[in-house]
């Protein structure tokens, strides 16, 4: 597993419930170390194991904890930086449903490694889209929970309202339901091209 | 302007949204929404287009002849307002008189999407530019965590090499260290004293006492060495009591001969260890480079090693200087 995942379960547990919290959860897998290298990679099973002993400490379920990730990379300030690359994604939110399909090779461009699960976007009209999250090779890890809870934190973001909504598992992919209520609901947060453009 | 343009002209701004229609005296008719951004809220329609931009490749023009006589060359050219951003361009004579400009950013784009507020709608559905600034960005923050993961690596790489040239003991050098230093100093070709010295009655210390006396003694000889070496001299623990120094710089025998007295002397004055007295002494046998024709470390600690079985064999604590066979033996002054 890319360390960029396991860093992101890091970052949720600190920047949300504190260091000591982290700290003493991490440590009772005993894994000799306390922080993650985004730009290392690890076991698959190491992931499983932080999933389920944050899960544990949190008292959170494995797909409530997920889908608190998913909402967090989208919109705590510590992670601006990937809000900002979604966004690129497209100028309004039906917009960046449709560039989804291309999110695992803009991923790769970035990080040739990253191997996130495919994506497809599929519009089934009247507003409604079913998006496929293909499930990893080489590890059980369902990562639709995530996908979740970004798409819900991509529509704030884009001030459209949405309900989204983890539909269970197909054969070789989880489906989530995606019913856009109102595109321009809201103000959604500003979002400048420019490289730490402030609002425009 | 003929009829079939005036139709087809509106398309442009779909199309190209930073272009602009010439007429034939070069004033801006037509100006796509991007291309009107450049120069505040209102479109620059009526104005010049050389009075707004100008053109600095392939060549310098004043007027529309000029203009068109680079018609679809690769153009480079400026805002002549502030902030006097580069722009890319290309330029096609109409059939019915004026032109078509058509403009990009090129490397400016990174400051002008900021100089201008310009949006993903700004820029044409086929436009590159979004995902060149999403690259950018991408690689980045990719590029940040990969030099955040190096500097870690490397601060790692030099705490594990400072372990590994350091005897955990006495915080001294180890025999690694001094090997390494003496092939530094032989590459760079300096002169330098090798002292071999090994402590007297240590056995005595360390089997009356027991092993933690012993430590704390080689901790307590290990900082008295270092007091009185300077601060670029080497001090490596080379076995149990034995500890080689390497004074740099060193070419004459009088200066190293009252340095290893000193130091036979600080080594003599009682070491506590739990209100016990511990006494030990120390032999040194010393060699210099300089008194070789090509210095070669086995070598000078083979004879440095001579030296102090020489210093033993006259009796604890002395130093004496390795000597070539076939001079006079004349043995240094003991200090016990």
């Amino acid at each position: 597993m890319h360390g960029l995942v396991n860093r992101a379960i890091e970052r949720f547990v600190r920047d949300t419930y504190g260091r000591d919290v982290w700290i003493g959860t991490i440590h009772k897998l005993d894994l000799g170390f306390t922080e993650f290298e985004a730009m290392m990679t690890y076991e698959p099973r190491i992931t499983e194991q932080v999933l389920t002993v944050v899960g544990n400490r949190l008292a959170r379920g494995r797909d409530d904890l997920l889908e608190d990730i998913g909402t967090y990379l989208v919109s705590h300030p510590a992670t601006e930086a990937l809000r900002r690359l979604l966004r690129f994604g497209g100028v309004d939110y039906v917009d960046f449903l449709h560039s989804l399909d291309d999110l695992p090779e803009r991923a790769r461009l970035a990080v040739a490694d990253l191997g996130l699960p495919g994506l497809e976007l599929q519009d089934r009209g009247g507003g409604l889209y079913h998006l496929h999250v293909g499930l990893p090779e080489g590890h059980d890890l369902r990562l639709g929970p995530v996908v979740v809870g970004i798409l819900r934190a991509m529509a704030d973001d884009y001030g459209a309202l949405a309900l989204v909504e983890h539909q269970g598992d197909g054969a070789d992919h989880e489906i989530i339901a995606v019913r856009l209520l109102e595109e321009g609901f809201a103000h959604g947060r500003a979002f400048a091209l420019g490289v730490g453009g402030s609002a425009a | 302007m003929t009829a079939q343009e005036k139709t087809l002209l509106p398309l442009l701004a779909g199309l190209c949204p930073m272009h602009a229609v010439l007429d034939t005296q070069g004033h801006v008719v037509q100006a796509g929404p991007t291309f009107a951004k450049l120069f505040g809220a209102q479109p620059p329609l009526g104005m010049r287009f050389l009075d707004l931009i100008e053109l600095r490749r392939p060549h310098q023009a004043e007027d529309m002849v000029a203009l068109l006589a680079c018609a679809g060359a690769r153009l480079r050219l400026r805002l002549r307002a502030s902030p006097h951003t580069a722009l890319k361009g290309v330029l096609l004579a109409l059939p019915g008189g004026g032109a078509v400009v058509n403009l990009s950013f090129g490397f400016s784009v990174v400051e002008a999407v900021r100089d201008f507020g310009l949006t993903g709608a700004d820029f044409a559905a086929t436009d590159l530019t979004t995902e060149m600034l999403y690259l950018i960005e991408a690689k980045s923050a990719a590029m940040e965590a990969s030099r955040k993961l190096n500097l870690r690596l490397q601060g790692a790489r030099i705490a594990a090499e400072e372990q590994a040239f350091t005897d955990m003991l006495t915080g001294l050098r180890n025999r690694r260290a001094l090997d390494h230093v003496l092939d530094r100093l032989m590459q760079s070709e300096q002169d330098f004293a090798l002292l071999h010295l090994d402590l007297d009655f240590f056995k005595q210390v360390n089997d009356t006492l027991g092993h933690a006396a012993g430590d704390h003694v080689l901790q307590e000889v290990a900082q008295r060495l270092r007091d009185t070496v300077r601060v670029d001299d080497l001090i490596a623990r080379v076995g149990g009591d034995e500890f080689v120094i390497l004074l740099l710089g060193m070419t004459e025998r009088a200066p190293v001969r009252d340095l290893a007295e000193r130091m036979i002397a600080r080594l003599e004055e009682a070491v506590l260890y739990r209100a016990q007295e511990c006494r030990i002494s120390g032999s040194i046998g010393i060699t210099l480079s300089c008194a070789y024709d090509s210095p070669d470390p086995a070598r000078m600690m083979a004879d440095a090693d001579l030296a102090l079985y020489a210093a033993k064999g006259v009796g604890r604590g002395c130093a004496r200087f390795h000597e070539p066979p076939d001079q006079d033996v004349a043995p240094m002054r003991g200090i016990a």
